[in-house]
């Protein structure tokens, strides 16, 4: 492995060896909504919650990687895996029910980017051949946890942006057939100063033009 | 060339992500605020007609009106219905005192699933919490100006 910038090349390329994704009912009518593996029509997802929902996705997109790419859950050595609430619950409690062991990862919007470069690190040095990099939101519980409660009558203004339901799982591998993960850029934070909770696109944006490579 | 530090590269992207905006419909959204809001407060005088009719007077009536206006909020906001009356009548049903009750309803049942105690009336008043803190104080300040006068 090699280091150019804040980016990573690996010498002996993990791939992408499976991957599924599940999606909730607003996304289903989008375009991404024909891609899903599960389109959901109930947000709820059959649960008393939106934390057990956002779970219960996770856990089914962890779920149909693994049957997808034709393994088991004896092969995978790890899970690396985080989501937007207080602890990590969705992803903790998600992990509960897998032999594997968990590593738990925060970094808001792209912990699913973090958490699968952390995997292609761990397979490329040949620490690990299998591991599972997968996260998971929810609309309704996001909305809680940093903005309003869902039944206020507040007014959302036309720039503001929906946190996704929905729930990714990859599968990676050091060996094997598909996309092959050749280089990673590690991200900065970096702070504009904007304030607007409704603006997610905005406060992320300029990252990505000063990213080092 | 990032951070607090940096002023001047902060002012010029915050000013950009503002052209980016779509425009708010300001009018469109004063008239359905003037419209719904002027609806609640109707339907307020005509609960208060129907009180004075009963035979109420004076404080008993202001109070009865206000309570009933109260329990509508609550009531629909229970039924899910007063956030979509919200979206689109912005400050029309958010200043009436039906909008008071939506803000302390909404965050009851959201954090429901918390727990009776230390969710839902842990976290009731999240959203009008401020209110009444800043309502007691300005309450208190007003009424000791008024004491000296």
């Amino acid at each position: 492995m090699s280091k150019f910038g804040n980016t990573l090349f690996f010498e002996n390329p993990p791939v992408i060896a499976s991957f599924a994704s599940v999606c909730g009912s607003k996304e289903k009518q989008g375009a991404i909504g024909a891609f899903a593996d599960v389109a959901l029509d109930d947000d709820m997802y059959g649960e008393s919650t939106y934390e057990k929902a956002e779970c219960k996705m996770l856990t089914k997109a962890i779920s149909v990687a693994i049957e997808k790419g034709g393994f088991e859950e004896r092969d995978i050595d790890v899970l690396i895996s985080g989501d937007l609430l207080n602890q990590i619950i969705s992803a903790g409690f998600a992990a509960r029910d897998y032999p594997f062991p968990f590593l738990g990862v925060y970094s808001a919007c792209s912990t699913m980017s973090e958490s699968i470069m952390l995997a292609a690190m761990m397979a490329s040095s040949g620490h690990i051949s299998r591991a599972i990099a997968a996260t998971g939101s929810h609309f309704a519980s996001a909305e809680r946890q940093y903005r309003y409660p869902l039944e206020l009558g507040c007014t959302r203004p036309p720039q503001s942006q929906w946190t996704v339901t929905g729930a990714g799982a990859t599968l990676i591998s050091s060996a094997g057939d598909g996309v092959k993960i050749t280089c990673a850029t590690m991200g900065r934070v970096c702070d504009y100063g904007v304030t607007d909770v409704n603006n997610m696109g905005a406060a992320m944006a300029p990252v990505s033009a000063i990213i080092t490579p | 060339m990032t951070g607090k530090t940096s002023e001047n590269y902060n002012v010029n992207y915050l000013r950009y992500v503002k052209t980016q905006d779509p425009p708010t419909k300001h009018f469109k959204n004063c008239l359905a605020a003037f419209g719904v809001g002027g609806l609640i407060c109707c339907i307020g005088q005509f609960i208060r007609y129907l009180l004075e009719y009963a035979g109420l007077s004076g404080d008993e009536l202001a109070g009865s009106t206000s309570v009933i206006l109260i329990f509508l909020g609550c009531l629909l906001t229970g039924f899910g219905v007063y956030d979509r009356i919200g979206r689109y009548a912005g400050a029309g049903s958010i200043v009436p005192i039906t909008g008071f009750a939506n803000s302390v309803t909404s965050p009851a049942i959201e954090f429901k699933t918390e727990g009776w105690i230390y969710g839902m009336a842990a976290k009731m008043f999240t959203v009008a919490g401020a209110i009444i803190v800043f309502g007691v104080c300005s309450g208190v300040i007003v009424g000791i100006i008024y004491y000296f006068l």
